[in-house]
């Protein structure tokens, strides 16, 4: 478990390493030409700000949602189950696209914002939701019978047992506000990742670029171990006692039924209505065609083949990280975990210069093939996995695995016939979240993928940089219906937990 | 527990990975050949989009025999992609949206000088000094303008008039586009550092509207959310294609500027060969294509581009290249983009 994790933390800390050579060959007086700027200072600040605005909307937005959807009598749960969860499918740059070409003079810090939430609000949901289907509500039960009213109940026992999965939510959130390019771009509300970006496109300035990412690792490691601050020492996520875990019982609505359910279809309208109709009015208006279906269905084909095997490389490392967190002992775990989050806060367009490197100069015979592209991947989207498999393996009360031990099965048996089954719905959940996140993923794919193939989120990429609008409305159409299958899956798991 | 040997053995790893990286992170190693000289397979890297020139490389695989392998990503990618990738990429050539880009790899070592009679169908103002990349077609920088909001009467003479109040708010560019990093660059050449900086601080107290791309701002010109955008003169065709009519059809005009101003500048989209592939022959068959009479008429007609070679027509109703009356600006100076860069990030304009 511990060799797992280190190989884990390897590959998530490529990057760095390419980040530091190149910055050290840049020399102290590039670098710090570069960075000890007031400009740098107003760079950082509006991304912090962005970021602490966008988590906090996403954790009231996507801790509410799933708590409606898992724990009450909402009418059509199961139905605003799924529809909560696919704007995870829709690219920023899409949806941007989108509402810049709906709403006028949608650009600034709140274009920005709302954007960004109503595309990432799922990263808090789908963990959420499936920690509170998995929590054990027997302490609800006793918080109550001793007398807590309900909001209490659950403010000081639901929220605390579910506090890894919001924690690790909010966490992706952030960092995933970090390194987003596509709604601050169109926007125009300029971030860090902007001006990064802006150093490749103005003058071809990669090392000017490298520096800058520097600080983004920086302020991921302000965020992390803010994270780190929160968590409570000792605490129990796993249930008490003996017998057989029961259904959460439902809280009943009332008159609230149908407000809330309103309140969420609003939501979806926002995060995937907006987005379909702009596409559709443009498919009207537009004469491109899209390539013909063979070439669709040769994108998709691709697009859903290289995302299964970046899922499977991410939940591969991912697995013995998160286990290793929970059941591991001392500062190396937590530092493993804390380690896996290093790609996550940026763009793809530095983790893809960073595996160009590392193909060119370390693996060449990988070099773009769809292996590199996986483990950009798994570079890019190890912490998604590791979240999930962390929040499940907590749930899992660890007596079990030493009550197997003790009766002499090997450590390898246990593994396989405890461990697995009971963290299963935390890994297929981080499999497909990776996944969905990796079928929309635009630059590192750009810059890695074997020459000449095609994915649905290059091909999308291909048309609207050529103006090409109606072109583009299948593969966007297709991106969103294929995400639907994995999202699908997940959220069924909830369901099984309730009836 | 068995923590500190695995502990010890992964970070030897670990150790052992960072120090092959930075033993190779000066990108010079021994050359690797893409694809063999004369297998009937090349490699392209291009900035163009495949929507544009896939129709052009199919045409030329038919002719020619040769299969052709594309990567497509942005210009500016694209070259910091070779330049990271240096002496072992896999490319054989780079095609760019512009000369800027061409400049920074040829900069880096990573272009063989073409044959002179190949770069000799071109005029000289239009390739690279020392043969190190040859433009295929022309794009000339304009004004667009909406003709609901603004009278052809009204239209600026030079682009220096864009700082009048009348025109307040109501401008678009994209300062981290190629093509407006050239076109500031040509007002640094023909007019110097400091008519640059005091026009894009023109523009700025001006409230100009700054878009990521070309096609956001013909886009707002036709909707009329902007009444006028500086811009490369194709992408009201693009547009034009897009909506299924002509550009006669359009709310979107293009306005040359004349007389030598620097907002009709004529850059160029060209082609440099990577060292390791010039004396692939297919490679050579490819830019010869390129320059063919069939080549140039693909751009002329489709893409509406100014075709470079002499004999082959401009796509109707676009002013002749002759008739334009552009600044005089050496391409090879579009990859000096430094000061250029210091002055647009200078300006505010910018992240």
């Amino acid at each position: 478990m511990a060799a797992g994790a280190l190989l884990a933390g390897a590959v998530a800390v490529t990057p760095l390493v390419y980040l530091l050579i190149r910055t050290a060959e840049a020399g102290w007086e590039r670098v710090a030409e570069e960075l000890l700027t007031t400009r740098v200072a107003l760079l950082a600040s509006r991304s912090l700000l962005l970021a602490a605005v966008v988590t906090t909307a996403c954790l009231v937005l996507g801790a509410g949602t799933a708590y409606l959807v898992v724990r009450t009598d909402l009418p059509g749960r199961r139905f605003f189950g799924v529809l909560a969860a696919l704007p995870l499918a829709v690219p920023t740059y899409v949806a941007g696209f989108c509402w810049i070409a709906a709403v006028d003079a949608f650009e600034g810090f709140w274009a920005a914002a709302l954007l960004l939430t109503l595309c990432s609000y799922p990263y808090v949901y789908l963990p959420v939701a499936a920690a509170l289907a998995g929590a054990d509500p027997a302490q609800e039960e006793v918080a109550r019978s001793l007398g807590h009213g309900p909001w209490r109940t659950l403010t000081g026992v639901t929220l605390r047992q579910i506090r890894p999965a919001v924690a690790a939510g909010g966490l992706l959130v952030a960092l995933y506000v970090l390194s987003d390019f596509g709604a601050v771009s169109l926007t125009r509300f300029h971030t860090f990742t902007v001006a990064i970006f802006t150093a490749v496109d103005l003058g071809f300035d990669k090392t000017g670029a490298l520096v800058l990412s520097t600080v983004l690792v920086v302020l991921t490691v302000a965020l992390l171990a803010g994270e780190m601050a929160t968590r409570r020492r000792g605490a129990r996520y796993a249930r008490v006692g003996s017998g057989a875990r029961h259904q959460a019982p439902q809280r009943k609505l009332g008159a609230w039924r149908w407000p809330l359910a309103g309140a969420l279809s609003g939501v979806a309208f926002l995060s995937l209505g907006v987005p379909a109709l702009s596409l559709a009015q443009r498919m009207i208006e537009g004469v491109s065609r899209a390539d013909p279906l063979g070439e669709v269905a040769v994108a998709a084909g691709n697009s859903l083949r290289v995302s299964a095997l970046g899922a499977a490389l991410s939940v591969l490392l991912a697995l013995p990280v998160g286990l290793y967190a929970v059941r591991g002992s001392g500062w190396l775990p937590g530092l493993l975990e804390r380690v896996s989050y290093a790609g996550h806060g940026l763009p793809g367009l530095v983790i893809g210069l960073s595996l160009v490197a590392f193909g060119v100069h370390v693996v060449y015979p990988l070099y773009q093939t769809t292996t590199m592209l996986a483990l950009a991947y798994a570079v890019l989207f190890l912490p998604l996995a590791v979240g999930s498999v962390h929040a499940a393996a907590a749930q899992a009360p660890p007596g079990l695995e030493e009550v197997a031990r003790s009766l002499g099965r090997t450590p390898w048996s246990v593994f396989r016939t405890v461990t697995i089954p009971l963290t299963a719905p935390g890994i297929a959940t981080g499999a497909a979240l990776v996944m969905l996140t990796c079928m929309k993923e635009l630059a590192a794919t750009l810059m890695l993928r074997p020459t000449g193939m095609d994915t649905l989120a290059t091909e999308l990429w291909t048309q609207t940089s050529a103006g090409a609008y109606a072109g583009a409305a299948p593969y966007a159409a297709l991106l969103v219906a294929l995400s639907a299958i994995p999202t699908w899956l997940l959220v069924r798991g909830n369901y099984r937990e309730l009836s | 527990m068995r923590t500190p040997r695995v502990l010890a053995a992964a970070v030897t790893a670990v150790t052992a990975l960072a120090l092959a990286a930075c033993g190779s992170g000066s990108g010079k190693e021994a050359t690797a050949e893409p694809s063999p000289a004369g297998d009937g397979k090349i490699t392209i890297y291009s900035g163009r989009t495949e929507k544009l020139i896939k129709p052009l490389i199919e045409n030329f695989e038919k002719a020619s025999g040769v299969k052709v392998e594309v990567r497509y990503d942005d210009t500016a990618k694209l070259a910091a992609q070779l330049l990271e990738e240096g002496g072992k990429t896999k490319a054989d050539l780079y095609f760019a949206q512009d000369a800027g880009g061409l400049g920074a790899v040829a900069k880096a070592g990573l272009f063989a000088a073409l044959p002179k009679d190949v770069t000799s169908k071109v005029p000289a103002e239009y390739r690279a000094a020392n043969d190190q990349w040859v433009g295929v077609t022309g794009r000339s920088r304009v004004l667009v303008y909406n003709s609901d909001l603004v009278q052809a009467a009204d239209l600026p003479k030079t682009v220096f008039d864009l700082k009048d109040p009348r025109w307040k708010g109501k401008i678009g560019i994209a300062p981290t586009n190629g093509s407006f990093q050239s076109f500031v660059t040509a007002i640094r050449v023909s007019q110097g550092d400091d008519a640059a900086k005091a026009f894009l601080k023109n523009l700025k107290d001006n409230d100009v509207q700054s878009r990521s791309g070309n096609a956001l701002i013909v886009e707002d010109v036709n909707s009329g959310k902007l009444a006028a955008g500086l811009v490369n003169h194709y992408y009201v065709y693009e547009k034009a294609k897009e909506k299924g009519t002509t550009p006669d059809g359009l709310k979107a005009k293009l306005h040359f500027f004349r007389g030598g101003d620097p907002g009709a500048l004529v850059n160029v989209a060209g082609v440099g060969v990577l060292k390791q592939a010039a004396k692939d022959p297919d490679v050579r068959k490819f830019v010869d294509y390129l320059l063919s009479a069939d080549g140039q008429k693909y751009f002329a007609e489709q893409t509406y581009e100014y075709p470079l070679v002499a004999g082959v027509a401009t796509a109707p109703g676009l002013p002749s290249l002759k008739d334009l009356n552009p600044p005089k600006v050496d391409l090879n100076d579009l990859d000096s983009l430094q000061q250029t860069i210091a002055i647009i990030k200078g300006s505010g304009l910018v992240p």
